[in-house]
């Protein structure tokens, strides 16, 4: 026994990743989960190079290729983590109630710090942003948050840094690699808004209205910023320098704005704010979506769902009665997704605040235990989160001269009791770490 | 769609009639306030007021409601509320006009159904009291069920709140002296944040207007940032939007009637004015409206030389004055008794006592063509009582706004066992799972 173990500990240091990125793959005779066309009941899917050459039920598979029988487990596309922190180091807490510092003499080599850490605000006249700040440049391989997304089923995430206002700019990458920049898919896709509500102490802004009104001035200082530069380019002679400013060029660098929602009077508030922004926009939260999926199909915007679905707080007060309207919300929250589906909406799904990835197959079973199609469900989880953020010409489904990312399960991935088999991630194999248990590192 | 599906999420759903339905309300004491009183008929037809008489028709297809000799009163205006809204405070700088309660707007609010079963029908959503230049106010219509955007009351002047004394300078947080918080600690630095404010907005002014005339002569020149703290600020100073000022002492009062003076603006109304009995005739002088309390005397330092005496002592000044709650700082449902306080104290007429809470706020807020009256033409925003609203034991049975049924409180009580019946049961779904038995012989 003790020595099995060991064996175990032993292998799951090496992570058992093949190390055969250039190398062919096949997986013979699986079902085949194409998602951009028919299932098919027993097919082949041959990689090369890191990418998708053929799938289909009779596509030859080529005498080089590393074959992989594919009896009884499914082939999906890699699953999608459509909002997430994963290979990204955790922002620094930020102290809550303590008054704040003295101020300190900003020289270059200070500012550069508060700029790297995070979650310090951002520049002086910026506060609470770091908009140009790109998930991809912090984005660390050896991170254990990309082993447990590996053993969850998901090869790519689409990661979001910090916890500012302006929080940053997100980057579509995969879960595994050995250096970074091999990991990136796409730079750039998106600035996300957070609403950190900080009190009376902590600086402007530090209220749910401040900061929409802020984002709403910096978007302005955005346009005027433009207008200036454009003046001064088509002759500078006359005219005041305009200033440099990142904070403003990573809002205009930002491809489109993902802005909170969870209930249906905040998706009404966000999608009017993002109209009045005009940026294309996605939300996300979602825990009223139920109730505003019309709201999003007449706005064709896009909801990312909160894998946490509502729950009562652990230490709540016994005493204290929960409203008849958050009882319902956290009764209904999971038939979001089915309802978003009838409307006609494009969603995916996000880790959150799902603290183990391991949990998450489990929280998108409840959405389909509550009448979201399992197509749905797979589609949320690859195609959609692929098209919401334009990255769907190389990944969210299982077509030829895609990216071979594949999520391989003994048997259906709904079922929460199948088991993973593997991930592909850029034709890499990766088969499932066990848990971190004291064990294993003897 | 919208608002079927907002509907749809209601208990009351079945309740609400379709805007523009006929409605004949017979068999009711009217007290118009503005008109005094008629025994009769009310008709509402297309969201208005269309006939008050002893006896009107009811046209063919109206719905006919018997009031059975209850009272009927125009809906109460609250000019000082805090409802309907996620975020009351930006209290992290002293001027903080770029904020905007609108924003904010939270339909699902519980506290506006509340105040509607108070025969509240319009509030005016302040900025709290926090900092000395606040945020931009939102008169709303207390549409529960709606969304965000159908509950601003449009067409009503955009307002802004000031805030004087002790919430602003902060006194008691131990942060007063030395403190690396927030400017001003004292009542001088207070009027200091206001004229500093006002230049800047002035400047501002004079940078829009000079840019507007270099670029009309053609010259290249680049166009002023957007400034959305100033912007309100100028729109006080062009008299297009109304101050609402917190404020409880004498000596601010006349600081801040002096300071808007000299700046060419007006105070619209002195919010809570505790103290604007000492001060009644130079605040009716500049033109500025007070809305009091009925009471509170002494409940902070700053309120120590409240009386229930103010609000008549000020509108035999002159003054313009109305009843506020703060909600739900105090409640919407004490209005009524606040005003019948205040004619027990001031020995006001009934009329006068109502108007606090009708007429007199809505004419604060600009908005009296409207509403604050039972008056032909102006919106069908209506209470029907069973006893004299100043009654104690006077009970809200129904509320119309714009013609439409928002609370009705016999349909209320039915369905509050109904209610509990369903929270039971979902509380009882949702209860989380026991933690797994412990094995035997465990301990």
């Amino acid at each position: 026994m003790r020595r099995v173990l060991w064996c175990f500990g032993l292998v799951a240091a090496c992570a058992l990743a093949q190390p055969a990125g250039s190398g062919v793959l096949a997986i013979r005779g699986a079902r085949i989960h194409t998602v951009s066309g028919p299932v098919l009941a027993s097919g082949n899917v041959v990689l090369r190079n890191g990418l998708i050459e053929a799938v289909g039920a009779n596509v030859a598979i080529p005498p080089e290729a590393f074959v992989i029988d594919g009896a009884g487990l499914q082939v999906y596309p890699g699953l999608i983590d459509s909002l997430s922190t994963w290979g990204l180091p955790a922002a620094p807490g930020r102290p809550t109630g303590a008054p704040n510092p003295a101020p300190t003499p900003v020289t270059p080599a200070v500012l550069e710090q508060r700029i790297q850490t995070l979650d310090d605000g951002g520049p002086e006249e910026r506060p609470s942003n770091t908009s140009w700040v790109r998930a991809a440049d912090l984005l660390d391989p050896k991170l254990p948050t990309l082993a447990a997304a590996r053993n969850a089923g998901y090869t790519t995430a689409i990661g979001f840094p910090g916890t500012n206002v302006f929080a940053g700019q997100g980057s579509a990458y995969n879960v595994a690699g050995s250096r970074a920049r091999q990991m990136v898919i796409e730079d750039g896709v998106g600035q996300m808004i957070t609403l950190p509500v900080r009190g009376f102490g902590g600086g402007f802004p530090g209220s749910l209205i401040g900061i929409i009104s802020y984002v709403r001035q910096i978007y302005a200082d955005a346009e005027h910023y433009k207008a200036v530069q454009a003046l001064y380019e088509k002759d500078p002679r006359g005219l005041p320098r305009p200033p440099y400013d990142r904070a403003l060029d990573g809002v205009i660098a930002s491809r489109r704005l993902l802005l909170p929602a969870g209930r249906l009077a905040e998706i009404d508030r966000m999608l009017r704010f993002g109209q009045e922004l005009k940026q294309p926009l996605v939300l996300y939260g979602g825990t009223e979506a139920f109730r505003g999926a019309a709201l999003l199909a007449a706005a064709k915007v896009p909801m990312l769902i909160n894998l946490r679905w509502p729950e009562a707080e652990r230490d709540a007060d016994p005493f204290v009665k929960e409203s008849l309207r958050v009882l319902e919300t956290r009764d209904l929250a999971p038939t979001g997704p089915a309802e978003l589906a009838k409307a006609g909406v494009k969603f995916a799904f996000y880790s959150g605040g799902v603290e183990r990835p391991a949990d998450l197959r489990k929280a998108i079973k409840k959405a389909v235990d509550a009448g979201l199609s399992k197509e749905d469900a797979l589609k949320a989880l690859t195609l959609y989160p692929a098209q919401i953020f334009g990255i769907d010409n190389r990944l969210g489904s299982l077509e030829a001269g895609k990216i071979a990312n594949l999520t391989v399960i003994d048997g259906d991935l709904f079922d929460d009791r199948a088991k993973l088999k593997f991930t592909i991630i850029d034709g890499v194999k990766y088969e499932p770490t066990p848990e971190a248990t004291p064990e294993s590192n003897r | 769609m919208n608002r079927r599906l907002f509907l749809s999420t209601l208990a009351s759903a079945s309740l609400l009639r379709a805007v523009g339905e006929t409605i004949l309300i017979k068999n009711a004491k009217i007290l118009t306030v503005t008109k005094g009183r008629v025994d009769g008929s009310l008709l509402i037809r297309d969201g208005k007021i269309a006939e008050i008489g002893a006896s009107v028709m009811a046209p063919a297809g109206a719905v006919t409601i018997d009031a059975a000799g209850g009272f009927l009163m125009p809906g109460i205006v609250d000019c000082h509320a805090h409802v309907g809204a996620d975020a009351i405070n930006e209290g992290t700088i002293s001027v903080s006009s770029m904020v905007r309660i609108e924003d904010v707007l939270a339909p699902d609010d519980i506290q506006i159904y509340r105040g509607l079963a108070a025969g509240v029908t319009t509030s005016n959503v302040l900025h709290g009291s926090a900092n000395t230049i606040g945020g931009q106010c939102s008169v709303v219509k207390m549409r529960w069920g709606k969304p965000a955007t159908q509950m601003v009351f449009s067409g009503a002047k955009p307002g802004i709140k000031f805030a004087l004394g002790e919430n602003v300078k902060r006194s008691g947080s131990n942060t007063n002296f030395g403190a690396t918080l927030r400017y001003p600690a004292t009542r001088m630095g207070v009027e200091d944040v206001v004229r500093e404010a006002f230049n800047d907005a002035r400047a501002y002014q004079r940078q829009r207007d000079e840019y507007q005339t270099r670029a009309g002569k053609g010259e290249r020149v680049a166009p002023p940032r957007r400034d959305f703290k100033l912007e309100p600020l100028v729109e006080v100073l062009e008299g297009k939007r109304l101050v609402h000022a917190h404020c409880y002492r004498s000596d601010e009062i006349l600081m801040l009637l002096r300071a808007a003076e000299e700046f060419g603006f007006k105070i619209r109304t002195l919010q809570h004015g505790l103290e604007a009995y000492k001060v009644a005739k130079e605040i009716a002088k500049h033109g500025a409206g007070v809305s009091t309390f009925a009471d509170s005397w002494s409940y902070k330092i700053e309120a120590y030389d409240a009386i229930p005496y103010n609000a008549a002592l000020c509108m035999k000044a002159g003054v313009l004055t109305s009843l506020n709650t703060d909600a739900p700082v105090t409640q919407q449902r004490h209005l009524l008794q606040d005003a019948a306080k205040t004619q027990r104290y001031g020995q006001l007429t009934d009329d006068e006592a109502l108007s606090l809470v009708t007429i007199n706020p809505a004419k604060q807020l600009m908005i009296e063509d409207r509403v604050g009256s039972l008056e032909v033409g102006k919106d069908a925003d209506i209470v029907l009582t069973d006893k004299h609203p100043l009654s104690l034991y006077t009970k809200v049975q129904k509320v119309f706004i714009d013609g439409e049924v928002y609370f009705d409180r016999e349909q209320d009580v039915r369905e509050r066992s109904l209610r509990a019946a369903r929270r039971k049961a979902l509380a009882e779904k949702l209860k989380p799972a026991a933690p797994p038995a412990q094995k035997k012989g465990a301990r």
